[in-house]
C-alpha cells in the first residue's frame, strides 16, 4: 500500500489544505520551478547557511537541499498537534523534576530505575538541585511523523539542544521572497516572532537574583561546530552576545562575561553545548569550550541553563517508550500525541519478537541519535541484518525497535520532476516560568532519495519550508 | 561588546592589511629585481623584502637562500609561513566567520569571496604573468574589504577596533620598509651609494603606493630624505607614521568617549603622535634615523599589546 500523501492522501483526491497549491503546481511551467529552485540554492550560499556533517572530509561547510514545495498543515491538524505538544512538554519537564527529586514515579514502579540510574545521561550533580522556576527543558524539539489522515505519531523527544529552528525562518524568508504569488493564495500563521518568543522565554527564566533586564547569551562549541551557523544566526536575531567558553568567567560563583568595557555579568545562557562539555571541572576535564565553575555558580542559583542540565534522562530513546505513561502519571490524562509502538528489547518478550521479526523493523540504539547506528530492516541485507542480531544479543538494553512506518510523503522536486518523499515535523516548544510558546509550524524533513525513510540532515535529507494555515 | 569579538575584528583588519602590504614589498622586488645588476647595485633584493616583512628568521630556518622562488613561495603561498598571503587571508576568513554577526553583508562577502578566489591560485603561479595578476588582485582585495568596512560599518566600537587594525599594522609595514631601507635615505653629505640608488628609492615609494603623491607634495626629482619625510613625517600621506597615528589617537579617543574612560592606550598613542608632530627631519637625523625608527617600532608594538590588555583580553 502506497504510504499517506500530505497532498492526495490515499485516495488520490487533493485534500482541501493543498487545493491553492496542487492548481499553482499544475500551472507553473517547468522551467519556471527549476529556475526558482536554483535562485533559491543561490540565496542560501550567499546568507551562509551551511552545515558540517562529521566523518566527512573537507566538508565541513555544506549546503543542506532545500525543496521549494511546501508542507501544508490545517489550522485544525496544527491545533491538535499544539495542545499535544504542550501537554507532553509539560509531562517531561515534571518528569525531570521528579527524577531528581522525589522520585515519585521511580518508587511507582512505572519508570525502572536502573533505566534512570545507570543512563549514562543521568547526571547525579543534578540531584535535589532546584532549577529556576522549575523548568528543565526550555527549548524542545519533538519529531513527529504522519501515518494516515488522523495519525500523528512522536518519534522522538529531543529535551537537550535540539537544533533546526534557523532553517524553519530562513526557508520561510526565502519563500517569501521567491514565491509572493504563492503567499497571497493562502492564509498562511507567520513563524518570524520565533526569535521574539525565544527571548521571552529566556528573560523570563531569568534567576531572582538578576536584575530587571537580564543579561542572556548564547554559548556555542564555536565555529568548528555543525549547527555553528545556527547559533550565530539565532544570538544575531535575538540581540545577544554568542559567547565561547572563554568568553565567559567565573567569580565568587558569578558567571561574567570579558567584554572591551571589563566584566559583565551574565544571568541566563542558551547553551548550545552538551553537558559532557559546559564544565572541566564537573563532568569532562579535557573539554577545552566550557567554562571551569560554571556548575558551581548553577547550582547556587546564580545562572540559568537553558537547557538545564540532565535533561537527556527524558529524551533517551529506552525512556521513550515510557512517555505515554510518564503524561498519565503527571498530568492524570491520556496523552494526546501517541508513541510509536516500541518493543524495549530489554524485556525479554519483546527481544524474543524482534529478533524473530529483524526484517521488518527498525532498530535504534537507546543512546543514538542523528540517524547513526540503526537497522532499517526492510531495507537491510542479509549480512548487515546477522550483524545486527549479534550485537542485540550481546547487549539487548541498549536497543530498542519499531515497526517500519510508512512516513507520509509530500510533493518534492527531484531530478525527474516532482514526486512524493518521506517527510516528518520538527515543531520547537518553548517553555518559560510564564506559559508555553509555539510558533505554528516547525522544520519539516524530506528524504531525497526515492523510498528513503532517513531524514536526518547529516544522511543527506533536506527541508521544506511549513505552513500552518489560518483556516 | 564581547573582548573576543573585538578581537577578532581588530586582527581581521591587521591581516588583510598585511597581505596588502606583502603584495606591495613583492610587486616592488619583482620590478627592482628586474633592473639590471650593475644598475640597481650589487643587493639581494629578495633577501630585502624578506627583511621588509619582518620574517627573516623564519625564512632561513626553512630555506637556504633568498631568491625569487623561494621567496614568492614563503611569503605568498607558504601555509607554514604564519606571514604568508594566503595564511593571512585564511586567517582573515576564519576571525570573520568568528564574528560574522559583528560584520556587514558587504564585508562579509568581500572576506568570503577572497577567501574563495584564493582557492583557484592553488600552491603558486605558474608565470611570472599570472604572479602579477595575483599581487594585483591581492591588493584589490584588500581594497574591497577595507572599502566595505569604511562604507558600510556602523560607527561604533567595532568599526573603531577595525580602524585600529588597519591603522596600527600600516604603521608597523611603513616602519619596517624605513628599518630595512634606512642606509639609503640618508641625508646628502652622508650618503655613500651613487644616483643608481634611485631605482630603490622609487622602489620604496612604490611599496607604499606613494610614487605619484611624493611628486605632487615635493614637486622635485626624487631625493633620499625627502621620501623619508613623506613617509615619517607628512600628515597628507595615507600610509605616513604620522598620518597612522592621527589616526590611532582618533579612534582610541571615539572609543574613551563611548565607554566613559581614558586609559593608557589613549595616552600612549597621543605621546607618539605628538613626538612625531613636533619633529623636523633635520633633527631626526641628527639623533639617528635608524635609532628613531626602531624607537618607533618597539612604541607601536607597545601600543599594539597595551590595547590588547586594555580592551581585548
Amino acid at each position: 500500500m502506497p504510504a499517506f500523501d500530505e497532498m492526495t492522501g490515499t485516495e488520490g483526491s487533493v485534500r482541501p489544505a493543498y487545493t491553492e497549491l496542487s492548481g499553482w503546481l499544475g500551472e507553473v511551467p517547468p522551467d519556471v520551478l527549476d529556475y526558482r529552485r536554483r535562485e533559491a540554492e543561490v540565496l542560501f550560499r550567499r546568507i551562509g547557511i551551511t552545515f558540517a556533517v562529521y566523518g566527512e572530509a573537507d566538508s565541513t561547510e555544506r549546503l543542506i537541499p532545500f525543496d521549494v514545495i511546501p508542507r501544508i498543515l490545517a489550522g485544525s491538524e496544527w491545533r491538535l498537534l499544539k495542545r499535544g505538544l504542550e501537554q507532553r512538554v509539560k509531562a517531561i519537564n515534571l518528569y525531570i523534576k521528579d527524577v531528581y527529586g522525589r522520585r515519585d514515579i521511580l518508587r511507582a514502579g512505572i519508570v525502572p530505575e536502573d533505566l534512570v540510574f545507570q543512563n549514562p545521561v543521568f547526571r547525579p550533580e543534578m540531584n535535589g538541585q532546584k532549577v529556576p522556576h522549575d523548568v528543565y527543558v526550555h527549548i524542545a524539539g519533538v519529531d513527529i511523523v504522519r501515518v494516515d489522515a488522523d495519525t500523528f505519531y512522536v518519534l522522538e523527544d529531543n529535551a537537550r539542544t535540539p537544533s533546526g529552528v534557523s532553517y524553519m525562518l530562513e526557508n520561510r524568508e526565502i519563500m517569501l521572497r521567491l514565491f509572493p504569488e504563492l503567499f497571497s493564495r493562502h492564509r498562511i500563521a507567520p513563524v518570524d516572532n520565533y526569535p521574539d518568543e525565544l527571548l521571552a522565554t529566556l528573560r523570563s527564566v531569568a534567576p531572582d537574583s538578576s536584575t530587571s533586564e537580564p543579561n542572556v547569551v548564547l554559548l556555542t562549541p564555536g565555529v568548528y561546530n555543525s549547527a555553528y551557523y545556527e547559533h550565530s544566526f539565532l544570538a544575531d536575531k535575538l540581540g545577544i552576545e554568542l559567547v565561547e567558553g572563554r568568553d565567559l568567567f567565573i567569580k565568587d560563583e558569578i558567571v561574567y562575561m570579558r567584554t572591551t568595557q571589563g566584566p559583565k555579568r551574565v544571568d541566563v545562557i542558551y547553551r548550545r553545548l552538551d553537558d559532557d562539555f559546559i564544565d572541566p571541572l564537573a563532568f569532562r576535564p579535557d573539554s577545552a569550550l566550557g567554562v571551569p565553575g560554571l556548575m558551581s555558580s548553577y547550582q547556587a542559583g546564580n545562572v540559568t541553563l537553558a537547557n538545564a542540565v540532565g535533561t537527556g534522562i527524558a529524551d533517551d530513546k529506552a525512556v521513550y517508550s515510557y512517555m505515554p505513561e510518564i503524561v498519565k502519571f503527571f498530568l492524570g490524562e491520556e496523552p494526546i500525541l501517541k508513541n510509536v509502538p516500541t518493543w524495549r528489547c530489554r524485556e525479554e518478550e519483546h527481544l524474543a519478537y524482534v529478533l524473530d521479526n529483524l526484517e521488518q523493523l527498525v532498530v535504534k540504539e537507546v543512546h543514538g541519535s542523528g540517524g547513526y547506528g540503526m537497522l532499517i530492516g526492510p531495507s537491510a541485507d542479509k549480512a548487515t541484518i546477522s550483524e545486527f542480531r549479534a550485537k542485540l544479543k550481546a547487549a539487548p538494553k541498549n536497543f530498542i525497535a519499531q515497526p517500519t512506518l510508512a512516513l507520509s510523503t509530500c510533493p518534492t522536486c527531484v531530478e525527474s520532476g516532482i514526486a512524493p518523499r518521506h517527510v516528518d515535523l520538527r515543531p520547537f516548544v518553548l517553555s518559560g516560568r510564564d506559559e508555553v510558546r509555539i510558533v505554528p509550524g516547525g522544520l519539516t524533513r524530506v528524504a531525497m532519495k526515492q523510498g528513503s525513510l532517513v531524514v536526518n540532515s547529516s544522511q543527506g535529507g533536506g527541508t521544506k519550508d511549513t505552513w500552518v494555515l489560518d483556516d | 561588546m564581547l573582548s573576543r569579538t573585538a578581537d577578532n575584528l581588530y586582527w581581521l583588519a591587521r591581516y588583510v592589511e598585511r597581505a596588502e602590504y606583502l603584495a606591495r614589498i613583492l610587486e616592488a622586488t619583482q620590478r627592482l629585481a628586474s633592473v639590471p645588476i650593475p644598475i640597481a647595485g650589487g643587493t639581494n633584493e629578495w633577501e630585502s623584502a624578506v627583511a621588509t616583512a619582518g620574517c627573516e628568521n623564519a625564512f632561513f630556518e626553512v630555506y637556504e637562500e633568498a631568491n625569487e622562488e623561494t621567496v614568492t613561495e614563503f611569503l605568498a603561498f607558504s601555509p607554514d609561513n604564519p606571514s604568508s598571503i594566503r595564511s593571512c587571508f585564511e586567517v582573515a576568513r576564519t576571525n570573520a566567520r568568528a564574528v560574522r554577526t559583528a560584520l556587514t553583508v558587504e564585508m562579509w562577502d568581500a572576506i568570503n569571496g577572497t577567501w574563495l578566489e584564493l582557492k583557484r591560485y592553488g600552491n603558486g603561479p605558474t608565470s611570472r604573468e599570472e604572479f602579477s595578476r595575483f599581487l594585483r588582485w591581492v591588493q584589490e582585495s584588500s581594497l574591497l574589504f577595507d572599502g566595505s568596512a569604511y562604507r558600510t560599518m556602523l560607527r561604533s566600537d567595532s568599526y573603531w577596533f577595525t580602524r585600529l587594525g588597519v591603522f596600527l599594522e600600516r604603521a608597523d609595514n611603513t616602519a619596517r620598509i624605513l628599518d630595512v631601507k634606512y642606509h639609503l635615505l640618508l641625508p646628502e653629505a652622508e650618503h655613500v651609494g651613487g644616483p643608481l640608488d634611485y631605482f630603490q628609492w622609487a622602489a620604496i615609494l612604490r611599496s607604499v603606493s606613494a610614487l605619484t603623491s611624493y611628486h605632487w607634495v615635493y614637486r622635485e626629482s626624487v631625493k633620499p630624505w625627502l621620501v623619508a619625510d613623506l613617509l615619517i613625517l607628512k600628515e597628507e600621506m595615507p600610509r605616513s607614521l604620522a598620518n597612522c597615528y592621527e589616526n590611532i589617537v582618533t579612534n582610541l579617543d571615539k572609543m574613551a568617549g563611548s565607554y566613559g574612560r581614558q586609559g593608557p592606550a589613549q595616552r600612549l598613542a597621543r605621546g607618539v603622535r605628538t613626538r612625531l608632530q613636533n619633529s623636523r627631519m633635520d633633527e631626526i637625523f641628527q639623533r639617528g634615523l635608524h635609532e628613531f625608527i626602531q624607537e618607533f617600532i618597539a612604541d607601536n608594538n607597545r601600543i599594539g599589546g597595551i590595547i590588547t590588555q586594555q580592551y581585548l583580553a
